[in-house]
């Protein structure tokens, strides 16, 4: 885009698997692309918990201090038809360069198969691996 | 004012941050150069979020007007 020799890009340490988690990864995901950005997002443990088709098959949860305020956030979603967070991911992926990654220590200490995984990761990648890309990013955050 | 030809309307209105700027996005790639697309919108962020992305890709940004209960966007692709 313009000529620019490199892109800008986003990292995001997913770690977090409560609703109220994802959707922020989902979102800045989204506004990353659109805004022309390369995205990288590495998933480790509740966040690729979360990215497991069993999982996403259930009603997402929310961070314990908020709990009572599940019931009202979930109507509000619901009401407002906010699409689910990976479907809001999946639009990032058709629309720009979005990589996923599941980290291979939560990978292998729960001794996860890749079938069983959404089909939006993109692959099991290192710590090592995702820092040395992480490295290059003009912004990178934990959630 | 001059009356402004739409080639193209995306309605929006109903979607969230970032929504209408995706399929913004998504509706002018699918465009030809000179093409004039509207964007109905009744997010919030749309108003600071869709002039910066026009100004960064480069298209133009026509005009924004406040209508009832809703914003509209028009912008022209012009690369």
């Amino acid at each position: 885009m313009n000529g620019q020799v490199k892109k800008e890009k986003l990292s995001i340490i997913a770690f977090s698997g409560t609703v109220d988690k994802l959707y922020p990864v989902a979102i800045l995901a989204s506004g990353a692309t659109a805004m022309g950005m390369d995205v990288e997002i590495f998933l480790t443990f509740w966040g690729l918990n979360a990215f497991r088709k069993d999982q996403l098959n259930k009603p997402g949860k929310i961070s314990k201090d908020f709990e009572e305020m599940a019931p009202l956030v979930m109507n509000v979603f619901k009401a407002k038809n906010v699409p689910h967070w990976i479907e809001m991911l999946r639009q990032a992926k058709e629309l720009g360069n979005v990589k996923i990654y599941a980290c291979a220590m939560t990978y292998d200490l729960f001794q996860m198969k890749k079938e069983e995984l959404s089909e939006l990761i993109d692959g099991v990648v290192g710590v090592g691996e995702f820092l040395e890309k992480a490295k290059e990013s003009s912004i990178t955050l934990f959630i | 004012m001059s009356e402004i030809k739409v080639d193209r309307v995306v309605d929006a209105r109903g979607s969230h941050c970032p929504g209408p700027l995706m399929e913004l996005i998504k509706t002018i790639r699918n465009a030809k150069i000179g093409e004039v697309i509207a964007v109905y919108s009744t997010d919030s962020g749309s108003k600071t979020d869709i002039p910066r992305w026009v100004e960064k890709a480069g298209h133009q940004l026509i005009g924004v007007y406040e209508r009832e209960g809703y914003t509209e966007f028009i912008v022209k692709k012009v690369k």
